[in-house]
């Protein structure tokens, strides 16, 4: 009754290409950000922040990444944490060794950097693809591994193996609040997120999928496979990798190679599976089903536990949260298997006839 | 009300003339005329072989196709006659043999490069982009001729805006033109078959190709869908004079609308010729019905 | 030379036991065409299982025989991994059966979560020891020929001949006996395989039954030389490379490849390890694999993959 699209007639293709095609959409996506970026600041307190905001947003991010490869190129990739360690050191050296060079252009350089090291760890995909790809990506995660723990030059010869960086500040704003640590990370957000949305909706998007969809059909009609894979790589570690600097400088503040194992890399693919593969929205889905997982695992479960009389130990609480972290990713795969995204659109659907049962 | 701008651009996108042809061309019931002008050769494949390990696919084949003219290429099943598409088309390298097509001879070449010499072609079992919709499927079509790089892309503005809705022009009166308007934002996997062989002729279309490589686009369909797609070759070779290669089993089909007809059996070629003449030819007429004894 | 003879030896027995944990890959991937992320955590579970009832026989039965505790145990954590495997294929398989890769990929991640979680709720999270009698001290052999001798791993050479054992077992399994025929026809092509009669459900619970008690071997042993402990999941991360080395579809391929993997990464730990700062051997047998995967993606065994379009 509230969601129909009567009235709204398209009477361009301008208008008919939009992100928003329906006008309540466009004004429900507008308050979500206006919100965001406005309200947010003032309601949340800020273990809010520290613990779920900030991750979320730096996630989302990354997730958005990883689901521009795996989930519009069909590339599968599980070395994502390989190109977060890769922007997060490169924007370090660039922010620790030129002087006076400042936040946004060190993560953008650390950014393409990652990109220099997802294009050439994305070769092998012009020869294998599937479960073979996704082992050649471990490679890419295995040898960043090595790379960060051993070169020293990488860690600017710290004794400790660990960095940090202090005193950010954009434009002579300190960003040391978490307020300000949100609203920046959110700021960049929105930005690459509306980038990334019109790459997936114009030519090279319609690439990638052709490539995912069937690699030897999308050769037979002109699209070269190195150059469609090799940007899906590209766009996507430029992507993960400030997310990144961003994970390392704001939120981690200090950090050692082992924040970027392959465990992260595990994580992001659950995001984007658990989100929806081939969905934009499906990454902000998948982040917070994350990143608020084992919140509330840790919160409510001594609680239950307590409601049927058992005393359940930090240990034993640990291990619960391992078993039903995984239980639920594979109960999720079970019965949504495209993610998130599609139990969202199909809550749309419903919602356009509501009240109407069909 | 405004209207949707028809503003075209001389270089990339349909003349306007071809336009309103195309668009005549969807409620207007032609009859089949046969009898164009046939031109130069512009594909001469010269003994081509093929072979996956230890079966030979392909013995020695030689044809040539001329400008404008509708080729049929039929056998019995398994002749290889998809296998020969195959290696025009840069899917299988023939290990023998050579093809030129417009003054560029090849043995090994791979597909996208042949796509982008002006060779497009739908599959027998519809290689479709399951996960994108009518339009999009018929848009990858235009892939070869978009020029903004990937920034402009990303930013939207200005002249990557304009081409796209340029290219979407275009697709929008190859819609037309195949009569999908209703379906062109349904996933293509929800299609009935006979629509989405149409998609996939759409996709070959888009293209704008010189050669048209056609493997069974008739295959599963019923008298109407088969009349409806004859019409659409038959357009598309008229108006636009492409040239169409096409694997077809309906022999009505053929020696209808073909020029001229190529005969493959167990990977030889046993007749070339008018269509009149190859069904009359005797080793044609065994390799369908087998000897007597 | 003597020197050399010996990191290659233990390269090979080193080797040996990563061919056991890709050959439960290799198994389930060939009968179901699933990747088994889950392995590391099967692997950790059953020797986790073993290592508990093994400490838990004397206390509940009063017998101290250390011989009938470690049999008992590893009967009892079998059985375990059968019922593993049942759950697995009753909850989990047989609702994703037509899913794409990626999405059994991730249920196998999820099973391995949870198997992780469960091992060390059920069974604790400390350190346990697996004694089996594996000798420890080293034999030093072949002292005519070299001075000094070549140190031989005794424990080493004991686990090749155990896991070879195994292997050849697997092998008579798969070529003279009918369900190893029915697992390789399965693997071959499900629905051909289901229209003569063959029944996936049932195929599928056998093959991670076989793949739990490769496991379970490979637990055993790498439990006895390093304790069992949670770090026994890398395990599996490690027997990656050799899956791709061999071909994800090839038996001989998982041990070829094994041996191969085991001894080029003691050798470039020993002879490049120091002109690169060390520890190489985290991703030496990555990178060899993605340089064979540039060469010949298939693996050294396994069947090309033509796309039919």
């Amino acid at each position: 009754m509230l969601y129909r699209e009567n009235g709204q007639f398209k009477t361009s293709y301008r208008q008919d290409q939009q992100i928003f095609g329906i006008t309540q959409d466009r004004y429900a996506i507008l308050g979500i950000i206006a919100f965001a970026f406005l309200a947010v600041p003032f309601l949340a307190d800020e273990y809010l922040f520290r613990a779920i905001l900030i991750p979320f947003v730096i996630m989302s991010l990354a997730a958005l990444g990883v689901n521009v490869l795996v989930g519009y190129c069909g590339q599968i990739s599980l070395g994502s944490g390989a190109f977060m360690a890769v922007g997060a050191y490169a924007a370090y050296n660039f922010f620790v060794r030129v002087p006076g060079m400042p936040l946004v252009p060190a993560i953008v350089l650390g950014g393409l950097c990652a990109t220099a090291f997802g294009i050439l760890f994305g070769l092998p995909s012009l020869r294998v693809k599937g479960l073979y790809l996704a082992v050649a990506t471990l490679a890419a995660q295995f040898f960043s591994d090595w790379m960060f723990l051993r070169i020293k030059w990488f860690t600017n010869d710290s004794s400790s193996g660990s960095v940090s960086v202090a005193g950010l500040q954009v434009f002579g704003a300190p960003i040391d609040t978490p307020v300000a640590k949100y609203l920046f990370c959110l700021s960049l957000l929105v930005v690459i997120a509306l980038l990334t949305k019109n790459l997936v909706r114009s030519a090279i998007g319609r690439e990638w999928m052709a490539i995912r969809d069937m690699d030897v059909a999308a050769a037979v009609i002109g699209i070269r496979p190195m150059f469609a894979k090799l940007s899906a790589f590209a766009v996507s570690s430029f992507i993960v990798g400030v997310a990144g600097a961003l994970w390392a400088f704001i939120y981690l503040g200090s950090w050692e190679p082992a924040a970027f194992s392959v465990d992260i890399s595990f994580r992001l693919l659950f995001m984007v599976i658990i989100g929806g593969l081939g969905s934009i929205m499906g990454s902000f889905f998948g982040a917070a089903f994350i990143v608020v997982l084992p919140i509330a695992l840790n919160q409510f479960l001594p609680g239950l536990g307590g409601a049927f009389g058992l005393h359940i130990s930090t240990a034993t609480a640990a291990h619960a949260e391992f078993m039903i972290f995984g239980g639920l990713i594979v109960w999720f795969l079970i019965v949504e298997p495209h993610g998130l995204a599609k139990l969202w659109s199909t809550g749309k659907q419903k919602l356009r006839l509501w009240p109407f049962p069909h | 009300m405004s209207s949707i701008s028809l503003r075209t651009e001389p270089v990339e996108a349909v003349p306007p003339a071809m336009a309103a042809r195309l668009v005549e061309q969807t409620s207007a019931n032609q009859p089949i005329a046969p009898g164009r002008h046939t031109g130069e050769v512009i594909m001469d494949v010269q003994s081509i072989s093929l072979s996956f390990g230890g079966v030979k696919a392909l013995s020695d084949i030689s044809f040539n196709v001329r400008e404008h003219e509708i080729r049929a290429i039929i056998g019995p099943n398994g002749a290889g006659k998809s296998s020969m598409l195959n290696c025009i088309n840069g899917v299988y390298q023939p290990q023998q043999g050579s093809i030129t097509f417009r003054g560029q001879t090849f043995r090994h070449m791979n597909s996208h490069q042949v796509a982008r010499m002006g060779v497009a072609r739908t599959f027998q079992n519809l290689a479709l982009f399951k996960g994108m919709s009518v339009l999009d499927n018929i848009m990858t079509g235009r892939n070869l001729r978009i020029r903004s790089n990937l920034l402009l892309q990303a930013l939207r503005i200005g002249p990557a805006e304009r081409e796209e809705i340029r290219h979407r022009e275009f697709v929008e009166h190859i819609i037309d033109f195949l009569e999908i308007q209703a379906y062109r934002k349904t996933p293509v996997g929800q299609l009935p078959y006979g629509l989405q062989k149409r998609v996939d002729l759409g996709r070959a279309l888009a293209m704008e190709p010189q050669l048209l490589l056609l493997d069974e686009p008739m295959a599963g369909m019923n008298l109407e869908e088969k009349q409806d797609m004859c019409r659409f070759v038959l357009d598309v070779n008229d108006e636009f004079g492409t040239t169409v290669v096409l694997i077809e089993h309906d022999m009505g089909v053929v020696m209808d609308i073909s020029d001229r007809v190529v005969v493959l059996d167990y990977g030889k070629k046993i007749g070339d010729g008018p269509p009149e003449e190859v069904r009359n030819n005797p080793d044609v007429i065994k390799a369908y019905l087998g000897t007597s004894h | 030379m003597g020197f050399f003879l010996e990191t290659v030896l233990g390269g090979l027995m080193a080797g040996m036991l990563y061919s056991l944990v890709a050959l439960g890959f290799v198994l389930i991937f060939k009968a179901s065409g699933v990747f088994n992320f889950a392995q590391g955590a099967m692997v950790l579970f059953a020797a986790l299982a073993m290592a508990r009832f093994a400490e838990w026989f004397p206390a509940y039965t009063g017998i101290n025989n250390v011989v009938l505790a470690n049999l008992a145990a590893f009967a009892a954590a079998g059985a375990v991994m059968f019922v593993v495997a049942w759950i697995v294929e009753r909850l989990v398989l047989r609702h994703l059966v037509n899913q794409e890769a990626a999405t059994l990929l991730m249920a196998t991640l999820g099973i391995a979560y949870f198997l992780e979680g469960l091992g060390q709720g059920i069974f604790g999270s400390d350190i346990y020891k697996i004694d089996i009698g594996m000798p420890k001290e080293p034999i030093m052999a072949f002292e005519s020929l070299f001075q000094g001798g070549i140190l031989i791993n005794k424990e080493d050479l004991y686990a090749a001949l155990i896991a070879a054992v195994l292997v050849a077992g697997l092998s008579v399994f798969f070529q003279k006996t009918g369900t190893g025929r029915a697992l390789r026809a399965v693997a071959d092509d499900h629905q051909a395989a289901q229209s003569i009669g063959i029944p996936l459900n049932r195929i599928w619970v056998i093959v991670w039954c076989v793949a739990g008690v490769v496991a379970l071997v490979a637990g055993m042993i790498w439990g006895s030389k390093l304790g069992v402990q949670f770090s026994l999941t890398t395990v599996a991360l490690r027997a990656l490379p050799v899956v791709i080395l061999g071909g994800l579809t090839s038996v001989p391929g998982a041990i070829v490849g094994g041996l191969i993997i085991g001894v080029g990464e003691k050798l470039s730990e020993v002879y490049l390890g120091h002109y690169v700062g060390g520890g190489i051997e985290i991703w030496f047998a990555y990178v060899l694999a993605l340089g064979f995967l540039l060469i010949r993606p298939q693996g050294l065994f396994g069947e090309k993959i033509i796309d039919r379009v």
